[in-house]
């Protein structure tokens, strides 16, 4: 995988002697546990933080190096977890998820010979890596699906929380349904604009319930383990949903059009084999279709339902996505 | 026309979905605390309900036994605070309050134990749940304007639970006024000193309560888990039972107005989903964040100026002693 890489030398902002710290990792072998902090939704969300929790697994599987976890239940534990987990002295501590970046501000400075990594938001310090994705042109790719599949010319999004994040799903998924039907309606449900919004599958399936009744019938969730709710809405409406960040495709085979991945288990993977192996480095990576950090989702289950001609046409956009050719609109972009 | 008929159907039927599970809890908590005891657990009953329901019709692949599971241990939770606040005189909102932060614990951490899900059940198939049931004539009616939208969408093709919380209200209302044990259950909540002169037991009127509430409440979890979704998830109950609790006291703990109370949420709840993102004439397209602090407006407004003085069973919160 190629890693387009920001480091702190490059900005050059650092102080000389902590550049050289960052910029070149020591080249050693670490075989101190690596820990990870999972994320509101749970680590079996079948979503976001399950991606991570697969990636974590498989580390530990090939490494028989048992991985040291916290599973946040609640915003105020964040930044005591992290603290908790790096004063253990592991090889690193991957954050799981946006909302770990302000604690990992404190917490980084406190620490500053642990490792860091933070997934989905970027911190610039010394001893901190910040994974982010191109999540707008995997989405951009299942908006075309959605587009395609659908015979009302009506397909749904809904959201979890009320973020820039879950706005920049929606924005692409918008775009790449219009770039397949320029008349296209899409409808757009955020379930709330706090951290319950990731587990409400109830006020889902209503959303979901509310959109199948206004036309739509293919329905994107973005919402964790609230998504569990449309899914079961689509199919009992007998309407096709798009999974997201996991392939959820096995979720309900027959109406799960596809899935959104977001290669979150990598990110992680990645994380505890380099911090193991001593190739560990900060700055930002950024992961979208070059790297294959985002993409979507073909396997058995879903393999009726894409034809021939949507999937060639899909590919295509990826190509031409890759190769500049179509620019698929970045709301976070600063 | 039709459109605006059908989306208005639509909008009512989604109330009475969203609006199912808080009737049921607040009529629970009516029982409750018409015999004087406040019931602040109704949120931990509900979901150790929605728990139980989800694993055994999971385990038995029944939606009948995962009923019956649902409301046996919401049962036995209202006696646990019966035992701590009728028999030993406790406080009654410390009780609850404490049985609330232990069910959240602990209905995720034995999902966790026996189902290695994360806290969750695994997902129900379909003869494991209530399904929605059609009514007669619901397709023969569907076309013919009015009638047709109203029966089809609104009345027909919802769970039987849903049905069950409707008639309950009408039940309620017979039992609290119509019969002996309603008056009596009043006369406990309001002044327990004479319904014990006039040799009827204080403790077992208000446990009788306690355990009808309890019934109610598990009828409350298990259409979460069983009817309205498909496996019991961590903390599934997101603050439905205080939700009722606050229908409760804006009912005046009376059935009729409760069931309003309850139903005017549930409808704020199901029009903010159809509200977003949707352009309204002559206002545009209105932010999201309005639309979902709507219902909590809503609230906010009825409470401070419609409603009036509402007035509590007078020995409600306070334990009985013989001796005073």
């Amino acid at each position: 995988m190629t890693i387009k890489r920001r480091t702190f030398l490059g900005a050059g902002i650092a102080l000389p002697g902590l550049a050289a710290f960052g910029g070149r990792a020591l080249a050693q072998q670490n075989n101190q546990p690596p820990a990870i902090q999972f994320d509101m939704g749970g680590k079996f969300d079948r979503s976001f933080n399950q991606a991570a929790y697969d990636g974590a697994e498989r580390f530990q599987r090939e490494s028989s190096i048992r991985y040291l976890e916290f599973e946040v239940t609640n915003p105020t534990q964040r930044e005591q977890g992290l603290r908790n987990l790096a004063r253990r002295n592991p090889s690193v501590v991957v954050g799981v998820g946006f909302a770990n970046r302000s604690p990992l501000e404190v917490v980084s400075r406190e620490f500053p010979q642990i490792k860091f990594t933070l997934i989905d938001d970027v911190l610039d310090a010394a001893n901190v890596q910040s994974v982010v994705f191109r999540e707008h042109e995997g989405s951009f790719l299942v908006g075309m699906i959605a587009a395609m599949a659908s015979r009302t010319a009506k397909v749904g999004f809904i959201g979890g929380m009320d973020i820039p994040l879950i706005r920049k799903f929606a924005r692409g998924y918008s775009e790449g349904a219009k770039h397949v039907n320029a008349n296209i309606e899409v409808f757009e449900n955020m379930t709330g604009t706090t951290p319950s919004a990731w587990n409400d599958p109830s006020r889902g399936g209503e959303l979901a319930r509310s959109q199948i009744a206004r036309g739509a019938d293919v329905i994107y969730a973005a919402a964790g383990g609230t998504g569990i709710g449309v899914y079961q809405a689509c199919r009992e409406a007998g309407k096709y949903a798009i999974g997201v960040d996991s392939n959820q495709n096995h979720l309900h085979p027959g109406t799960m059009l596809t899935s959104m991945i977001k290669r979150v288990d990598v990110a992680v993977y990645d994380a505890m084999t380099s911090a193991r192996a001593g190739t560990w480095r900060n700055g930002t990576r950024v992961l979208g279709l070059r790297e294959n950090g985002v993409g979507w989702a073909l396997d058995e289950h879903n393999r009726s339902l894409i034809t021939a001609d949507m999937e060639r046409r899909v590919n295509e956009a990826r190509d031409a996505i890759i190769a500049g050719r179509i620019t698929v609109t970045d709301v976070t972009a600063r | 026309m039709d459109d605006t008929m059908a989306t208005a159907m639509a909008l009512l039927a989604a109330t009475l979905r969203l609006g199912t599970p808080l009737i049921l809890a607040a009529l629970a908590g009516l029982f409750s605390e018409r015999s004087g005891v406040v019931d602040i657990g109704l949120e931990g009953k509900m979901l150790a309900a929605a728990f139980a329901a989800a694993a055994a019709a999971a385990e038995t692949g029944s939606a009948w036994v995962g009923l019956t599971a649902g409301i046996s241990v919401s049962i036995a939770i209202a006696m646990v605070h019966g035992y701590a606040c009728i028999t030993h005189n406790g406080n009654q909102v410390v009780s609850g309050t404490a049985l609330n932060i232990l069910l959240v614990g602990l209905t995720s951490t034995l999902a966790q134990a026996w189902y290695r899900q994360g806290g969750q059940t695994p997902a129900l198939p379909d003869g494991a749940r209530f399904r929605p049931i059609a009514l007669p004539l619901s397709d023969a009616l569907v076309g013919v304007p009015i009638v047709g939208p109203l029966w089809s969408t609104l009345i027909s093709g919802h769970n039987l639970l849903v049905y069950v919380a409707i008639l309950a209200v009408p039940l309620t209302a017979f039992v609290i006024y119509r019969t002996r044990f309603g008056l009596r259950l009043r006369a406990v909540g309001e002044n327990p000193y004479a319904v014990d002169t006039a040799g009827i037991s204080v403790a077992a009127m208000r446990y009788q309560a306690l355990i009808v509430g309890g019934a109610l409440c598990g009828i409350a979890g298990a259409y979460l888990s069983t009817a309205q979704g498909a496996a019991f998830i961590r903390e599934m109950s997101a603050g439905k039972g205080f939700l009722a609790l606050a229908a409760l006291i804006f009912g005046k703990w009376r059935p009729l107005p409760t069931l309003l109370a309850c139903l005017l949420f549930a409808f704020a709840d199901a029009l903010q989903a159809r509200l977003q993102s949707v352009s309204l004439p002559g206002v545009g397209v209105v932010p999201v964040q309005l639309i979902q602090a709507l219902p909590y407006i809503l609230t906010v407004l009825l409470l401070a100026g419609f409603v009036g003085k509402a007035i509590a069973p007078k020995a409600i919160g306070i334990p009985y002693t013989k001796e005073k």
